[in-house]
């Protein structure tokens, strides 16, 4: 980028519109229309074959579709609509996560598995470069192959849309834009489905980024029982759905699927108090909770790894042991464990209660600072895979309990 | 007083290759400058890479070892001085453990510069006080270089060292040519004396009070331990310098140095590349509070 940096106390507008022209970069080629108008389509259920055949044909041979797999919703490679995990609901809570058979004909009657859309774009293990040396310890350095193949992925939740938004800015940022995340990020086709059945530990209505899906897909989806009201994101979305040759929604079927959206906007009872809670949480820093959570939290790093924007990673290298080369990779890591704030001669945050005061002041606090919005997308599953259940709505909600506030 | 961008070029546009793949290097000498700390003389093997390296004092380098590992180090020779870009090392982990068994002729990788250097404009004009303690001194090495080369474009340069042991000094005839240059001082600080210590004793902020430092023509570029920093920022805020014309020089877990990775944020900043220089006014909130 050519715009100057300044040092200034707070990252600055040519900071954001360094980002900002990263991400519309990256974003460049796919097509996506923010706010696109399109008619929709009714698909009926049977036919939905026919859409992930029209996927196929638009050049996205791969589909990953959700599949019920040993006691979770995970995305795996599915070849037809049969895969997809019909009748089956999730029951999460804090701590808890359990799929039931609640039967009826839907197939995205749940709210989300551990996975989010983070490792399609981010992996937990990606080489940078790999290196070779010779006979006369000359190096070789060699980028590596960025072809991943064209996938479209069914089922994407808003809330993970806005989090690869986040990390679409994150991972896009100048003056180093990364390679690897940009070509996974090029390579989906994202068919959304708009929410319609929350999780008990969801809470996207607060943050802002659910249950509907805005923006970032190619397709998105509402189910209704007899089948899906289909809307395109994208001129490519839109070519797919033109293919179809479908009729429009009904009036009827679009107001049903927008109330059930309204309705699963309604259903959470789990919230933020603000979309911003850095001065709050700024102001905080040395309140007495910090103490009571880090004597729960066992620093496993579960909630940083099914979170759908944490971005840590740590870099090594692999290699035989003949030495005659090398990868070098980077693989996710974790603001709890102890190696992330290691010096050399100390820790940064030896204690866990810092560890969780350092994730809890990124993700709500300074994320603002640096991304523009916070880096929680309301999606719960921090809450649901943390073997202690500890909530993130009910920490922040001790924390700013006006009588323990410290300002 | 302005705040320039002192950032330093951006020598790699992002489509030439990966952001951060490294560039191989030789090296080209080696000193021994104390029992655990080194100097490494690097020359890029491609002549095309070596004309495209551009850096500014203040910033670093990703420097790889093949096979273990790379980590962040600070140049310490003039950025505008031909020839091989030096870096002074101290042996505390993995990485620099291995490199520091590396010989003349041996080859590594190196990608940079990274991250924000001193503000050389800023300093134009004014007297340049240097602040550093413990192995704190490398960062600052390449910026009073560049004021020994250019020492009319500058006003008094004082140099205000501190070391824990007297064996913690390294450069002592460096310190003792800058001391004979004109319009210099240096005064120097031991925790713990010892014999052939004719210096002061104990913390560096002994020193302010003999520096007679001018707190209107004065810039501050503070570069060590972050208690260390904290204290001499308080006696210099006592000193009637402005906040403002402090600048200090910070150290985080640095893996990637591009501000992908996560691990050297302080507050809102990605060190590598907000930092490793801050303006202090920036910091402030944030230094000295435990666990940031």
């Amino acid at each position: 980028m050519q715009e100057p940096r300044q040092n200034d106390v707070v990252r600055t507008a040519p900071v954001r519109a360094g980002i900002s022209a990263g991400f519309v970069a990256l974003q460049h080629g796919m097509g996506y229309v923010q706010g696109m108008e399109t008619v929709a389509v009714f698909l009926s259920r049977d036919a939905l074959d026919s859409l992930l055949d029209a996927i196929r044909q638009a050049g996205f041979g791969r589909l990953l579709g959700p599949v019920a797999d040993q006691g979770a919703i995970t995305y795996q490679t599915i070849e037809s609509a049969a895969a997809l995990p019909v009748g089956q609901g999730d029951q999460q809570e804090a701590g808890h996560y359990r799929l039931r058979n609640q039967g009826g004909p839907r197939a995205f009657a749940w709210a989300h598995g551990p996975s989010a859309l983070k490792p399609l774009t981010f992996a937990p293990r990606e080489v940078l470069w790999r290196c070779e040396r010779d006979a006369d310890g000359h190096l070789r350095f060699h980028d590596p192959d960025l072809t991943p193949a064209p996938t479209a992925v069914i089922g994407v939740r808003a809330c993970d849309l806005a989090a690869l938004r986040i990390q679409e800015q994150h991972f896009g940022k100048s003056p180093y834009p990364d390679p690897h995340f940009a070509a996974r990020r090029a390579s989906l086709f994202l068919v959304a489905v708009h929410c319609s059945h929350p999780a008990a530990t969801c809470f996207c209505a607060s943050t802002g980024d659910g249950p509907r899906a805005r923006e970032g897909f190619d397709l998105a989806l509402s189910e209704l029982d007899a089948g899906f009201v289909l809307s395109a994101g994208s001129e490519r979305g839109r070519a797919v759905l033109e293919a179809l040759h479908l009729a429009p929604a009904s009036a009827e079927q679009v107001a049903q699927a927008d109330s059930e959206i309204d309705a699963a906007a309604q259903a959470q009872h789990r919230s933020l108090p603000s979309r911003d809670l850095k001065d709050a949480l700024y102001a905080r820093l040395e309140h007495p909770h910090w103490d009571q959570v880090g004597r729960r939290c066992l620093s496993c790093g579960n909630c940083t790894a099914v979170c759908p924007t944490c971005f840590c990673h740590a870099e090594v290298d692999e290699g035989p042991v003949t030495g005659a080369h090398v990868t070098h990779q980077r693989q996710w890591d974790s603001c709890f464990t102890a190696t992330h704030s290691y010096m050399g001669h100390f820790l940064v945050r030896e204690e866990t209660r810092l560890r969780y005061r350092q994730w809890l002041t990124h993700k709500l606090g300074s994320w603002h600072e640096q991304y523009g919005r916070s880096g929680c997308v309301g999606c719960g599953r921090c809450i649901t895979w943390c073997p202690v259940g500890i909530d993130i709505t009910a920490e922040v909600a001790v924390l700013l309990e006006p009588d323990d506030a410290q300002t | 007083m302005p705040r320039p961008d002192h950032r330093g070029p951006d020598h790699r546009g992002p489509d030439h290759r990966g952001p951060d793949r490294p560039l191989e290097v030789e090296v080209v000498r080696r000193v021994q400058e104390t029992t655990s700390i080194y100097t490494l003389h690097l020359a890029f093997t491609d002549p095309e890479a070596a004309r495209g390296f551009e850096f500014r004092p203040g910033q670093y380098n990703m420097l790889y070892l093949y096979g273990v590992g790379e980590v962040p180090i600070s140049m310490v020779s003039d950025p505008e001085a031909e020839g091989p870009v030096e870096h002074t090392i101290r042996a505390v982990g993995r990485v620099t453990r291995g490199l520091e068994r590396l010989q003349v002729g041996d080859r590594l990788g190196l990608r940079g510069p990274y991250g924000r250097g001193w503000p050389l404009e800023a300093a134009e004009g004014r007297d340049v006080v240097v602040v550093t303690g413990g192995l704190g001194c490398a960062p600052v090495v390449s910026m009073i270089r560049y004021v020994m080369e250019r020492r009319e474009r500058f006003g008094r340069l004082v140099i205000l060292q501190g070391v824990k042991h007297t064996d913690d000094l390294i450069w002592r005839r460096q310190y003792e040519r800058w001391q004979a240059a004109p319009n210099t001082q240096v005064l120097l600080a031991s925790d713990i004396g010892g014999p052939n210590w004719p210096y002061h004793v104990g913390k560096v902020t002994v020193l302010f009070s003999q520096a007679g430092i001018d707190p209107t023509r004065s810039i501050v570029m503070l570069c060590g331990p972050e208690p260390m920093m904290k204290a001499s920022i308080d006696r210099l805020l006592a000193l009637k310098v402005p906040p403002e014309a402090l600048w200090l020089s910070i150290e985080r877990n640095m893996q990637c140095g591009i501000g992908h990775c996560g691990h050297c944020q302080v507050g809102p900043y990605f060190v590598c590349q907000d930092g490793p220089v801050f303006h202090y006014p920036q910091l402030r909130p944030w230094l000295g509070v435990t666990g940031f």
